[in-house]
């Protein structure tokens, strides 16, 4: 019962926390930096040619970021397919 | 009427995801609970990594159609679709070990799996 | 197996379900969507067909060999594309300009046409087919290594 209100308080505190650390990045709303998003914004038509922004820089201002998770994706679906290997050795054994 | 709010409603809903889903993960035995903890640590990070980048009065980045004045940040929207495939990619491998553990040991209980012998 | 109600709607709706996926795909260079989010529409519909039939009545449907064809010719599709502008710099867009997909749109909101975007529509059929290829082998597996429990080849 003590571990469970102990627990309790923690979580409190560290919710308050958090939020007072996302608060003083910056307000909702207001970014403060965004060259880079502007500039992407401005260009992105024609030195790409698409109309979807988040497409061009998925694909083509940030495709290595794409390529290491298409990399993970594969890497995921080896070791599932791996772990879950219907057992046929017992009879060739024996 | 979203021009000015003067509380930041989703950074609350972000941290009380995070919150909850760390007390879970300490507190709970249960394995499948425990999976059901970090995955809803992952959607309280992206719905944090979304909203960072929300201009006041703005719309969707996507020049066909209706036009708007302002255009919310792109760069956050790429970056949670990717951490969105990596968590879908990390929650199917935990899955398949639980399966193979629950077959191995006969329990869900993480204190029964602990004996390094086989 | 489910009742014969549930079977006879499932096969009326799949290919409805699978060609709305592919317009997602299609169009990742116009609409918000692309390669990833279409995928996911696929692999909906095809754990619908799960739920409604037996895993082993679709493991004879669906070949192990044909999923992985598609899976390894998606991720070679994407990096056969990465490499081709590579006189420039790696990832070039290297087809902006030219007859196949490169048409610059007008500057300021338009109605799109489908015939720009470079090297984005082929990358994104890339990527669609590796996450279709990719999610419905692990969902399969999952399904029959909890179902059928006899050894077999």
């Amino acid at each position: 019962m003590k571990r469970q209100v102990t627990g309790l308080v923690l979580l409190l505190v560290l919710v308050a926390f958090i939020v007072l650390g996302m608060h003083l990045t910056h307000p909702f709303g207001y970014p403060d930096a965004s060259d880079m998003d502007d500039y992407m914004i401005e260009n992105s038509q024609e030195e790409t040619g698409s109309n979807n922004v988040v497409a061009a820089v998925l694909f083509d201002y940030r495709g290595l970021d794409t390529l290491g998770e298409a990399t993970i994706l594969f890497t995921a679906v080896t070791g599932v397919l791996l772990l879950l290997r219907l057992s046929k050795r017992k009879e060739k054994i024996s | 009427m979203m021009e000015h709010v003067p509380l930041d409603f989703p950074f609350i809903a972000a941290a009380l995801l995070m919150g909850v889903s760390l007390y879970i993960i300490i507190f709970k035995k249960n394995l499948i609970k425990l999976i059901m903890g970090i995955a809803m640590l992952a959607a309280g990070v992206n719905l944090f990594l979304v909203a960072l980048g929300y201009r006041a009065g703005g719309g969707a980045p996507i020049y066909t159609g209706v036009p708007k004045e302002t255009m919310v940040m792109p760069v956050p929207q790429a970056l949670t679709l990717t951490s969105i495939v990596i968590n879908v990619a990390v929650l199917a491998l935990m899955l398949t070990m639980v399966i193979r553990i629950y077959r191995h040991t006969g329990s869900l209980d993480s204190e029964k799996s602990r004996k390094l012998k086989g | 197996m489910l009742t014969k109600i549930v079977r006879t709607v499932s096969n009326g709706f799949i290919p409805i379900i699978v060609i709305f996926g592919l317009y997602i795909i299609a169009h990742g260079h116009l609409t918000p969507g692309g390669g990833f989010q279409g995928g996911a529409v696929v692999v909906s519909g095809v754990v619908m067909l799960l739920v409604a039939f037996n895993s082993q009545e679709l493991k004879k449907s669906l070949r192990e060999r044909i999923l992985s064809i598609m899976e390894s010719s998606g991720a070679l599709i994407f990096i056969g594309l990465a490499f081709a502008g590579i006189g420039t710099v790696f990832f070039y867009n290297l087809l902006v300009g030219s007859s196949i997909f490169g048409g610059i749109p007008p500057t300021g909101p338009n109605i799109g046409d489908i015939w720009t975007g470079g090297v984005i529509p082929l990358m994104n059929f890339a990527v669609g087919l590796k996450v279709i290829a990719g999610l419905t082998a692990v969902v399969l597996a999952i399904a029959l290594f909890s179902g059928g429990e006899e050894v077999e080849e």
